[in-house]
């Protein structure tokens, strides 16, 4: 299983805040995730032609295209921070 | 002594700041900083902001202030931090945010609230959107933060 959660723009663009799914067999990487999740839903999809700078976290820290990711892992989607 | 707050009540700066002082005993200097909510952003065209909604990372958004804190304690010898960040629904004149550092001297306080202000409003997951007249739209990074950031890149150990 997956968790994935979406924060600001992006989740507003997805029309929801997390959401689980099952590991994907061709998911090993957030490359594969982002790839696997454009073609499977089209809000992912506009979402992510929406969003020009798109930030991923893997298990709470922000990660490459090349993080690897597994069974269990939290994945977070937002645009870049604007705090303070 | 570092503590952090994300959460949606308010501040008392004396209060924070005789904390501060009663974590770090044998400092010569307490450097407090308060930020407010604006009453405009950019962009919105310079419109009066109604209402700001700050959203967070919960987890992540700890984390990642407690990993801008240790890179400041790790460039100054820093007695004591305290940073809270509100979220939620503010309004223009609000407190949101509050960095205290103590330290031996005050050169290594301020510069050292200075880093961790810097790196909170580019490095931590907070959002904000501001509300107006004419709706809502979320506030992006805004080019001065990243110059702001530079700063301490060059200087970097």
């Amino acid at each position: 299983m997956l968790q994935i959660h979406y924060f600001a723009g992006v989740r507003e663009a997805m029309g929801r805040e997390r959401e689980q799914i099952g590991l994907p067999p061709d998911v090993a990487s957030v490359a594969e995730l982002i790839r696997h999740l454009r073609v499977r839903d089209s809000a992912f999809a506009r979402m992510f032609a929406e969003h020009e700078t798109l930030l991923v976290a893997v298990n709470q820290t922000v990660a490459g295209n090349d993080q690897a990711i597994g069974n269990g892992d939290e994945i977070a989607f937002f645009p870049p921070m604007s705090g303070g | 002594m570092v503590r952090i707050s994300v959460r949606e009540e308010d501040f008392e700066v004396g209060g924070e700041y005789r904390r501060l002082c009663s974590d770090a005993p044998g400092a010569g200097a307490v450097v407090i900083f308060s930020g407010l909510v604006r009453d405009y952003y950019d962009p919105g065209g310079g419109e009066p902001v109604r209402e700001l909604r700050l959203e967070h990372y919960p987890g992540m958004t700890e984390k990642s202030i407690g990993e801008i804190i240790a890179r400041a304690e790790s460039r100054w010898n820093l007695l004591a931090v305290r940073v809270i960040h509100r979220v939620g629904a503010l309004r223009p004149g609000d407190q949101i945010v509050f960095a205290g550092v103590a330290a031996h001297h005050r050169g290594e306080a301020f510069a050292a609230a200075d880093f961790i202000m810097d790196y909170l409003k580019s490095e931590a997951p907070f959002w904000k959107k501001q509300l107006t007249e004419s709706g809502g739209e979320w506030i992006a990074t805004r080019h001065s933060d990243a110059e702001s950031l530079g700063r301490w890149r060059e200087t970097a150990d």
